[in-house]
């Protein structure tokens, strides 16, 4: 573009620039950084918002270190992850892989109820999940007990609370297979076809080729997924309220408790400063092992 | 060779229908039991067809509890996230796209921070701020901020814009049209795609959303349908067959969209995931 004043030129684009991010730049601050800064000042205080806060200091952060139920939280935070991540992660691959087999005429729409139970989070998931689960009349049960199995209680019982939270989730697994799919149609055929010539067979093509060209999507997944995790919230509060015996506390459920059940607005506070701080540990950490595992083509990540 | 690669296909896909009639199930299982009579649903061995269905349990589940108004307000606050996100996503989307300015770089890397600060981090804070506002039990704690863009939704955008050479505006910049004027005439048109991703994105995470409603909500007559099927739910714990209904009647708008339009759900997906 040619302009008779290249330098007036350039700062009216600026300022054209600033305008249109200007919705963004206010709610940055008033959304995202001054709540940030607020929460970070009340994790100092003991406030119900009824009475002034009084300031404690660091007190908050000190009675975190002595509750069982924050420990609680944690643990069952940190074992549902760890239950979730890798399946989600395997089982997914492993769907895209097996639709990849298959022409797209032929998966279309399959592709499609796969994804479909993945658009259906809220409440009405979990309810379906609990009438599934349920001890007596639930579908699950009831295909157990044809086979002569007495299923468990699911939800009612402190030990497979967490495994049937689990389960429920596995029903979204549609979306990752299909972010899956999608890496998995970006890698050229050609690559095969020089693989097979130089006589690689199905599994070292898919070690040697697939694989290291889906770290991409791997890491995408695995980051999402944490992320997601981390912040479970409804399924627990719907279907187990936490219990039973805290089995089910997440993190975010008993953040959700103190601050708006309780009134703690203070100790609710450092709890969420918590949370993020483990959150940015673990995104740092995974971006910081993907420069050793994620192959990024011809570009540095 | 010809049958034995046929064969392997003809394996391959009964295998992967096997697995998508698991994805069916709970669906079926619960329009199945949506039309029970109350004695058939607790059955052992359970039946799948009720016999005879009974259609009374949908009009009664929904007025047990005034599940039209619940519907409204859910649209209305649906509706109004939707245009919010719209309008400033594609603003600024743009900007990040196009126009060159000091400190650009530097935002979009704040802009990209931010995609990774979860929901519950500030809702507490949050929470103070509106209160102090006296937002709560209105929707404009669920709406206003939608007007002022979300990250993910522009980070898709700005993705979409770079793929449009520039041709086209520096065409109508010749013909003397100003920069809104092109986003408007030019740009939008051609981004169209990607803004029916941002809607139908919106329009699931919008009419799903459970926290945020919980949190700024507390009076009936303003909840949502994810708050009158959890109210429905803790009242008549037993009556699994309204509750069936129920959650179907709030999913059906869900599932409809999604089908009407899952090409949009699936690019966006792939838009989203590529770039990694």
């Amino acid at each position: 573009m040619q302009h008779p004043h290249p330098g007036r030129a350039r700062r009216r684009e600026a300022v054209t620039f600033y305008l249109l991010i200007s919705p963004w730049l206010v709610g940055l601050l008033t959304f995202t950084l001054i709540p940030i800064a607020v929460s970070l000042g009340i994790s100092f205080t003991r406030w119900d918002m009824l009475s002034p806060p009084e300031l404690v200091g660091l007190r908050n952060y000190a009675r975190l270190l002595d509750d069982r139920l924050f420990w609680q939280s944690l643990t069952v935070t940190a074992r549902y992850t760890l239950m979730y991540v890798p399946t989600e992660l395997v089982g997914g691959l492993l769907l895209a892989l097996l639709m990849n087999q298959v022409d797209a005429r032929g998966i279309r729409l399959l592709r499609t109820l796969y994804y479909m139970p993945s658009v259906l989070s809220g409440v009405a998931f979990v309810v379906v999940w609990m009438w599934l689960f349920h001890p007596e009349a639930g579908l699950i049960n009831a295909g157990l007990a044809q086979l002569g199995v007495q299923g468990p209680r699911w939800l009612a019982d402190p030990h497979t609370a967490l495994t049937a939270l689990w389960m429920m989730s596995l029903w979204g697994l549609g979306r990752t297979a299909v972010i899956y799919l999608a890496g998995l149609r970006g890698i050229p055929r050609e690559l095969y076809e020089a693989a097979a010539m130089d006589g690689a067979g199905a599994w070292r093509s898919f070690v040697g080729l697939t694989l290291p060209l889906l770290t991409p999507t791997i890491f995408f997944n695995l980051v999402l997924s944490v992320i997601a995790t981390f912040q479970t919230f409804t399924s627990a509060f719907v279907a187990t309220n936490g219990g039973p015996l805290d089995a089910t506390l997440f993190l975010v459920l008993y953040l959700y408790r103190k601050a708006f059940q309780e009134f703690q607005m203070g100790y609710a506070s450092a709890l969420a400063w918590v949370l993020f701080a483990l959150i940015l540990a673990f995104t740092l950490l995974v971006v910081r092992s993907g420069r050793w595992w994620v192959y990024y083509e011809g570009e540095t990540p | 060779m010809i049958s034995s690669a046929r064969l392997r296909r003809w394996l391959l896909l009964a295998l992967l229908w096997g697995v998508a009639l698991l994805f069916l199930v709970p669906l079926l299982w619960m329009l199945s039991s949506s039309l029970k009579p109350t004695w058939q649903i607790f059955e052992t061995p359970p039946r799948w067809l009720p016999n005879p269905p009974r259609w009374e349990n949908y009009s009664e589940a929904l007025t047990t509890l005034p599940f039209g108004r619940y519907l409204s307000n859910t649209t209305v606050i649906t509706l109004l996230t939707i245009v919010g996100h719209l309008l400033s996503c594609t603003l600024v989307a743009y900007a990040f796209a196009r126009l060159r300015a000091p400190g650009r770089d530097t935002l979009f890397v704040v802009m990209l921070a931010t995609l990774m600060l979860p929901y519950p981090v500030t809702m507490t804070p949050l929470y103070v701020i509106f209160h102090r506002l006296g937002w709560i039990n209105t929707f404009l704690p669920l709406t206003v901020p939608a007007f002022l863009g979300s990250p993910f939704y522009i980070f898709l955008l700005r993705q979409f814009f770079l793929t449009i050479p520039r041709d086209f505006e520096d065409a109508a910049r010749i013909d003397g049209a100003n920069t809104l004027q092109i986003l408007a005439w030019v740009l939008v048109p051609m981004v169209a795609p990607a803004l029916a991703t941002v809607t139908l994105f919106t329009f699931q995470a919008s009419w799903n959303d459970f926290l945020a409603p919980l949190i700024y909500l507390q009076r009936p007559d303003l909840y949502t349908v994810t708050l009158g099927l959890q109210f429905f739910r803790s009242t008549y714990t037993t009556n699994w067959a309204y509750l069936m209904a129920a959650s179907l009647t709030t999913m059906l708008p869900v599932i409809a969209v999604f089908f009407a339009a899952q090409r949009y759900f699936l690019a966006g997906i792939s838009l989203a995931g590529i770039k990694g």
